[in-house]
């Protein structure tokens, strides 16, 4: 095969895993303070790539431009989970937490089935075809866009936790739980706002999402996984690590499919997720957890 | 069995658990001649989940270690059992013989990588669905189990049923799966009265005190590990000589997974009524939307599901232990909660 079909692949696949890493951040930040792993992450991602199908066929408002609205309407959906549902299981063991999200999880995907059918939809956009060259690389102009709204949706939500006083406050609900509590922090807010936040990074990165996949209700759990994938293979909690790792994945997804058979490709990344438990545990940018 | 031996077997020295539990199983033993075909089937996959609820418990309820894929070892036991069967015409309980070995190393390797390497908790559990995703995926492609088109065993129309080749009536199968549900219910009685068991619950409840105390927490961690994904490879065993076809899109899906473990945290985790109790539940309910819906002429596929999804949560909210603890206190079983 000539190189440039390889240079084309890497380009789309680190496109994509851009996508994806902003997907994994909300999961990363979510478990990073309120210590909850989000089994039900894939499944609020499809609610937004299904919103965007909507917007779409109804009015023909473009996802790259519903992006925000779409990320507004998930962060008050996970505010409200998370203040309503998950704040009072947050001292409940583990099995308890994953089998409440569990079927929360089961709610949402046979609920989507219900209301938008089986069938695979589209968002048909008007540059759907469209593609830059650069130099001897061609790439597609929807993932560009989708991997560009990737790194601002990233950027903003770093600069919100580095510079902003709910952020840092938030930070400090991370570091030491107590202590947060007695400063007079609100912690059962801040929790939910962080599931908010991790929300809406599902919510823009669902509505970007629909530029590169087909929509069915059956991908919630095949993103939850993949979610965990990526983010423990860039170590949970890392905030940088979630978007590597998610740049890894679609890497080695995007190789994967173009050399063996695209069906296989996941089975890739988890060889990589194994990996990285044995060699390295706290994942390639986390710090160990004591 | 004496009503002594009985006794101990119930897990306390109450009266009323042994009286409970001949109930239980005079009503099982009694039900084909009671129920039609349809119960009957309702009734073995109450059983095959209150069997698989209790191997699952072995790791999670027993030695706290949180497995979220234990279809990789059910599927594994379908697949060996079946390709002897097709390919070989050998039986399934040599099949299951031969199984038993597979998974147990499957689940020895991913004990040793996790328990060596510090892998826990969480990480753990992802660890767990990592092995059985991948186990998907590789089936899928692999053309010795005839890959993604799935495998099917050959179903002959016999006038008796056939034990040792497991093909006969459901009645045959209820019964072998009773018999399988009743031994596992006394492994697990057992067990949990041995020194392992009581090694298991000081790993759960703080695993390093335990090794300060001397428990040996590899060692009997790895134990769990193994004695559980036996127990499973058992259930792929009878389901795929139940079903006769297996799809590695089905037989490794991580919803398998999560249905194992649904039981036992609905019952009562670590209490060896539990998984019995929750499959019983849980079936239950299962079954009883799919004839309210029938009964209303509501066909949406997803609606059942939904319910169910609701039910589960309300249960999960109310009932923080589970089913069977509070039950259990409330019948007089237990002593009351310290």
């Amino acid at each position: 095969m000539p190189v440039d079909v390889y240079l084309n692949v890497v380009v789309a696949g680190i496109l994509t895993g851009l996508v994806y890493g902003l997907m994994a951040l909300g999961l990363s930040v979510i478990f990073g303070v309120v210590r909850v792993v989000n089994f039900a992450h894939g499944e609020m991602m499809s609610i937004a790539m299904y919103l965007a199908v909507v917007l779409f066929s109804a009015f023909g408002l473009d996802p790259l431009l519903m992006l925000v609205p779409i990320a507004a309407v998930m962060f008050a959906f996970g505010y409200a989970l998370q203040a309503g549902l998950i704040n009072p299981f947050i001292t409940r063991p583990e099995h308890s937490q994953f089998l409440l999200i569990v079927a929360l999880a089961i709610i949402i995907v046979n609920a989507l089935l219900i209301v938008f059918g089986p069938d695979a939809q589209t968002v048909q956009t008007s540059y759907a075809y469209d593609s830059f060259q650069l130099g001897p690389v061609l790439v597609d102009a929807s993932k560009a866009y989708a991997g560009g709204a990737a790194i601002a949706f990233a950027a903003a939500l770093f600069a919100f936790f580095r510079f902003s006083r709910v952020g840092t406050a938030i930070r400090a609900c991370a570091d030491n739980y107590t202590g947060a509590l007695v400063i007079g922090l609100d912690v059962k807010h801040l929790y939910a706002l962080t599931f908010a936040l991790g929300a809406a990074c599902v919510g823009a990165a669902g509505s970007m999402m629909t530029l590169i996949v087909d929509v069915t209700p059956v991908l919630g759990p095949t993103y939850t996984l993949l979610a965990f994938v990526i983010v423990i293979t860039g170590g949970l909690g890392s905030m940088a690590g979630a978007l590597l790792g998610g740049i890894l994945i679609g890497l080695t997804e995007a190789l994967a499919g173009l050399m063996f058979t695209p069906s296989a490709k996941s089975m890739f990344a988890f060889a990589i997720l194994v990996l990285v438990l044995l060699f390295r545990p706290q994942g390639l940018l986390g710090q160990r957890l004591s | 069995m004496s009503a002594a031996s009985l006794t101990r077997l119930g897990g306390d020295d109450s009266r009323r658990i042994v009286v409970l539990l001949a109930l239980l199983l005079v009503a099982l033993l009694a039900a084909p001649w009671v129920v039609n075909d349809y119960l009957l089937t309702v009734l073995i996959l109450i059983l095959y989940s209150a069997f698989t609820g209790q191997a699952w418990n072995i790791m999670m309820g027993f030695a706290g270690q949180l497995s979220l894929g234990h279809a990789l070892y059910a599927g594994l036991g379908a697949y060996v059992s079946a390709v002897l069967f097709v390919d070989f015409g050998i039986g399934p309980w040599i099949g299951f013989l031969a199984a038993v070995p597979v998974a147990v190393a499957c689940g020895a390797v991913i004990g040793f990588l996790a328990f060596r390497f510090g892998v826990a908790g969480v990480y753990f559990a992802i660890l767990t669905i990592a092995f059985a995703e991948f186990a998907r995926i590789g089936f899928d492609h692999l053309a010795v189990v005839n890959a993604s088109a799935g495998l099917f065993l050959p179903v002959h129309q016999t006038a008796h049923n056939d034990v040792w080749h497991l093909r006969g009536d459901p009645t045959m199968f209820y019964y072998v799966i009773l018999a399988a549900s009743i031994a596992a219910f006394v492994l697990c009685r057992l067990l949990l009265k041995s020194r392992m068991g009581y090694y298991w619950l000081a790993i759960r409840e703080d695993e390093q005190a335990a090794r300060a105390a001397g428990v040996p927490t590899f060692r009997y961690k790895m134990y769990a590990v193994m004695i559980s994904a036996a127990l499973t490879s058992f259930a792929g065993v009878f389901y795929a000589f139940f079903y006769n076809n297996l799809f590695p899109e089905q037989v490794f899906n991580i919803g398998r997974s999560i249905e194992m473990i649904l039981g036992p945290v609905i019952g009562g985790i670590g209490t060896l009524f539990g998984p019995v109790l929750g499959a019983f539940v849980l079936t239950g309910l299962a079954e009883t939307l799919n004839a309210v819906m029938a009964a209303v002429g509501l066909d949406i596929p997803g609606a059942k599901q939904v319910f169910y999804g609701i039910c589960l949560l309300v249960v999960i909210v109310a009932l923080p232990e589970g089913v069977w603890p509070p039950l259990a206190r409330r019948l007089g079983l237990t002593k009351a909660k310290p």
